[in-house]
């Protein structure tokens, strides 16, 4: 559905993205993962037929942005990240508008027009001015018009970014509904996001491709390449020296706590949960051990580790 | 057939913005008050001219109607730029010159629109006084063929400015200026006195106010016309360019 080569943007001398080479097949629900800055925006705005690339090529359903972009345009359903709507217009009105401007018209525009508002959940704002809309809303709005003309390939930038944790969860369940008849391109920058919905993950990196891999794989990775967590009562020196004598175990930070307790945070290899040795080790010094625990999986870390190490 | 419908969203977008309604208001204002002062004129005396020369060749007239083409343009494309309209619009699947054209026409509609109320003062003219407001026809149509004229070039100069930037007083500085330039060229050159006359013979083929007071006395000119028709597709032609290099300028 999506075939990438070579493609290179950069902005006045700025490489948003360089010499990337991906491809998604039909039917895949494809996670685009990176940090801000990484160019998942720049690469779907040249996907999208907004932007052209510096160089490279990229086509769509086997039409070339580029020279065929109307076509292209005709089978993408694009939502930008700041969907940006006429606030003048109605929702029932801008719908109608959108589905004639993509070429649907007369019976069918009636139909589709009604289709989205129902999968989007936008039947009891479709007489509100989207001016009048909250940020939530209008998020809607733009996926709903990303769906009017049923196209093959949807490419949603950032879909859930401004919403509320219930409406979040709404779209995603609408996205992983509508990944088994379309073929989906998303960026996020939230993980469990990736995990949640997507059959494929891609990383991004500074313009180029970090790792592609299933979320699964991935999120084991992440997991364990992360921190531990652990509160032990004991001499802060002896506990020091003999956390830094376990296997696996790059660097450790003390915080003491009250009576004695010390706050433990162990940075690890990438790889294995080490917790298991944590726990054995405070059992076989007859530590007293009150919580031990991964640290909460932060993306920013991930990439550090993924771009320093080479790792995944 | 997108081109109806952008132009259907363009003339919708006009009549729901307040600025739209303003603009009508104030212009009839003027155009109103600017009848009233030319029929008060012709009735102090007797007078060579005819309501309707009188109504086109006023300063209130002038005023307003250059001003006026900023204040419809500006919007255009400039506001679609800043509020990010844009990255919806060009991703559908519409030409870059159905989405230009359709914001001229839509523009032009408005023009039209602002200009129908006058119509109406000529016909209650005729119809109480019981005299020809312009004297014949000719003088008439002429003078609104002219007003339709002059406001295609002009509208496509505030086109071709809108598509330039992103800000919408930018957008309306840059074209206020270039029309205004172009409205009182054969004016200026009377206070150039270093000009020659062949010169200021040339700035009088441009001139808007010699145009406008020749089509209101009845004469028929056929230079003006390829003037403006042909000046409107270079703008326009100009604004789809300038339109398209956005792809490229960033």
């Amino acid at each position: 559905m999506i075939k990438v080569e070579g493609l290179t943007k950069t902005y006045s001398g700025v490489t948003a993205i360089r010499d990337l080479e991906f491809s998604v097949a039909k039917g895949e629900i494809v996670g685009f993962l990176g940090p801000n800055g990484a160019g998942k925006s720049t690469t779907m705005r040249i996907l999208s037929c907004f932007l052209p690339a510096t160089s490279g090529h990229a086509t769509v359903a086997g039409f070339d942005v580029a020279s065929q972009s109307r076509e292209v345009r005709s089978r993408v359903g694009y939502m930008p990240e700041n969907v940006a709507l006429y606030t003048e217009m109605r929702v029932q009105e801008y719908l109608e508008y959108r589905a004639a401007l993509k070429g649907v018209r007369g019976r069918r525009n009636r139909q589709r027009v009604n289709a989205v508002k129902e999968l989007c959940s936008l039947r009891d704002v479709e007489q509100k001015l989207i001016g009048a809309l909250s940020k939530g809303y209008r998020q809607r709005v733009g996926l709903a018009d990303a769906l009017l003309h049923d196209p093959d390939l949807l490419i949603l930038d950032e879909p859930t970014i401004g919403l509320d944790p219930n409406q979040i969860r709404q779209v995603r369940q609408l996205i992983r509904d509508l990944g088994k008849r379309h073929t989906i391109l998303l960026s996020t920058h939230i993980l469990t996001e990736v995990e949640m919905t997507c059959s494929r993950v891609l990383i991004l990196d500074r313009g180029r491709i970090a790792a592609s891999d299933t979320p699964a794989n991935l999120a084991g990775r992440v997991r364990t390449a992360g921190g531990i967590c652990a509160e032990i009562r004991a001499d802060a020196a002896v506990l020091e020296r003999e956390l830094s004598a376990l296997p696996g175990v790059r660097k450790v930070e003390l915080n003491p706590l009250e009576d004695g307790w010390h706050g433990c945070m162990l940075r690890t290899d990438a790889g294995r949960d080490r917790r298991e040795q944590v726990a054995a080790l405070a059992a076989a010094k007859g530590w007293p051990l009150r919580e031990l625990c991964r640290e909460q999986v932060n993306l920013e870390r991930v990439f550090a580790e993924i771009t320093q190490s080479g790792e995944i | 057939m997108n081109f109806f419908t952008l132009l259907a969203r363009e003339i919708r977008a006009y009549f729901l913005s307040p600025v739209a309604w303003v603009v009508l208001f104030f212009f009839l204002l003027l155009t109103g008050f600017n009848f009233y002062a030319g029929v008060a004129a012709l009735n102090r005396g007797p007078s060579e001219v005819t309501v309707v020369e009188a109504f086109f060749n006023t300063v209130f007239f002038w005023f307003g109607f250059v001003l006026v083409f900023p204040l419809i343009t500006m919007r255009l494309f400039s506001e679609e730029y800043k509020m990010g309209t844009i990255e919806p619009l060009m991703t559908a699947p519409v030409r870059d010159s159905e989405v230009v054209l359709a914001k001229y026409a839509g523009a032009l509609f408005f023009y039209i629109v602002l200009w129908l109320p006058s119509l109406l003062y000529f016909l209650v003219f005729t119809r109480i006084t019981r005299l020809e407001a312009a004297g014949a026809a000719g003088p008439f149509f002429g003078a609104y063929a002219m007003l339709l004229l002059i406001g295609m070039f002009y509208l496509s100069l505030g086109c071709l400015a809108s598509a330039l930037t992103r800000n919408q007083i930018v957008a309306a500085i840059m074209s206020f200026s270039v029309i205004t330039l172009f409205f009182f060229i054969g004016l200026l050159t009377f206070f150039i006195l270093s000009i020659t006359p062949a010169l200021r013979e040339v700035t009088a083929y441009f001139s808007a106010l010699e145009h406008m007071s020749e089509a209101s006395r009845g004469f028929f000119d056929s230079r003006p016309f390829v003037f403006y028709l042909s000046l409107t597709a270079f703008a326009l032609f100009l604004t789809f360019h300038v339109f398209q290099s956005r792809r490229w300028r960033n």
